[in-house]
């Protein structure tokens, strides 16, 4: 998700992300309200051919569903257990349909034009006193610090470590919690020195 | 011209910084000092950050309390930790940030990218996720996120702490080519000791204001 823009010059990839997302919605709508398996197969294909079209390898493909492959061995088990083999199939492959759908989404667009395209999209809500540019940057900031709170709780769990408390969940949340906060107030400041009108 | 008039701050019932009168016309000033002798505060006092709690802080003659957009458009800032500044996911993105706040053209953003890029030869990291780059990459990209809004003044606050050897020598030499004024405050001995400037705080106060071949040995004198 951090790091999935994939760069390419396809047509997927120089379409901007609100017809993408429109059509994510659409598509994600109708793979629920379909009740074939051959439908929902079908999908899966031209999905599948998208990605060829818009130049990803199968390793991208597959990066998709690896984070979710026991969620979805899980579903499979389950559904088969309580109805049968087809419904599984069923189940399975449209979770799967959709989350490729949703990577081609992330795969081909910039963060920065989907933020664009979300706070766009998000100007009706304005005069109920939501502030589109802020919801824009508060997306962007998760995407970005996902990875910078990833590092932050490694360089806490190993000091805990040497110090021979790596089983003490409150000898690790605490001093992140402590860190994420000042990192806050930087990040507020640094913002701020950029210019952001809020 | 950067002029302070009687400045003091403190945080709640902590004073920071005591009365500091003093005009920054010179294009190097370095600011040095031992951990909490206000020196950060100083620095964030230089383009709004922070408002002094009392007396003024004039940019080019722009008050800070009273226009601190006008004055973060003039004032660049560069933190220590450049985790902590770089915004957008992507090189690029980040880039962008700054100059779409300041409403730059999409042509303009596009130009000004590719310069900067070009300069601190990253082009091959235009669309790279910036949370992979290496420490001196990060700062040389949060430096370049303030540079591409076009300040005329760039205060930086401890910007090679973090960086090893040779990223430090790299960032070095990027602020050495810089055309603006630059106001760095940094623990850093070499690398101030050809500045115009140096301003040694103590205990919320300039104690030494004079050329580094003077204010250093003093400074080393002081700490010792």
């Amino acid at each position: 998700m951090l790091d999935m823009y994939s760069p390419g010059t396809s047509v997927l990839h120089r379409l901007t992300p609100g017809p993408k997302i429109f059509a994510l919605m659409g598509l994600g709508t109708a793979l629920f309200l379909t009740e074939s398996t051959y439908v929902v197969a079908g999908a899966l294909m031209c999905v599948l051919a998208l990605y060829r079209l818009a130049a990803l390898s199968l390793r991208q493909v597959w990066n998709q569903i690896r984070p979710v492959l026991w969620l979805l061995i899980l579903f499979f088990a389950l559904q088969w257990w309580l109805s049968g083999p087809m419904l599984a199939a069923f189940v399975v492959l449209r979770l799967a349909t959709l989350l490729l759908l949703a990577g081609l989404v992330t795969l081909t667009s910039r963060a920065s034009d989907m933020i664009d395209a979300i706070s766009h999209g998000l100007k009706f809500l304005r005069p109920i006193g939501v502030n589109p540019a802020k919801v824009g940057l508060a997306i962007s900031l998760t995407l970005r610090f996902i990875p910078v709170l990833a590092q932050v709780t490694a360089e806490v769990r190993e000091a805990q470590k040497v110090r021979g408390l790596e089983r003490s969940v409150i000898a690790l949340a605490l001093p992140v919690a402590i860190r994420t906060l000042k990192m806050a107030e930087d990040i507020s400041d640094a913002i701020d020195a950029r210019g952001f009108k809020s | 011209m950067i002029e302070i008039r009687n400045v003091s701050h403190s945080f709640g019932d902590q004073p920071i910084l005591h009365d500091i009168s003093l005009t920054l016309s010179e294009r190097r000033i370095a600011i040095v000092g031992a951990n909490g002798s206000g020196k950060s505060t100083f620095a964030r006092l230089l383009n709004g950050l922070l408002l002094p709690t009392s007396g003024e802080v004039l940019v080019d003659g722009i008050n800070t309390e009273k226009d601190g957009k006008h004055v973060r458009a003039k004032v660049g800032f560069v933190f220590q930790n450049p985790d902590n500044q770089i915004v957008f996911p992507v090189v690029e993105e980040d880039l962008a940030f700054g100059m779409k706040n300041l409403g730059f053209s999409k042509e303009t953003i596009e130009e000004k990218t590719v310069e900067i890029l070009t300069r601190y030869d990253m082009n091959h990291l235009r669309e790279h996720p910036a949370h992979l780059l290496s420490g001196g990459q990060k700062q040389l990209l949060a430096i370049a996120g303030v540079l591409v809004m076009d300040p005329a003044y760039l205060v930086l606050d401890e910007p090679t702490t973090l960086l090893d050897l040779r990223n430090k020598r790299r960032v070095a030499a990027a602020l050495d080519a810089l055309e603006q004024t630059v106001i760095l405050a940094s623990h850093d001995l070499d690398l101030i000791a050809d500045y115009d400037r140096v301003l040694v705080f103590e205990n919320g106060q300039v104690v030494i204001d004079d050329v580094p071949t003077n204010a250093i040995p003093a400074y080393e004198k002081l700490m010792s």
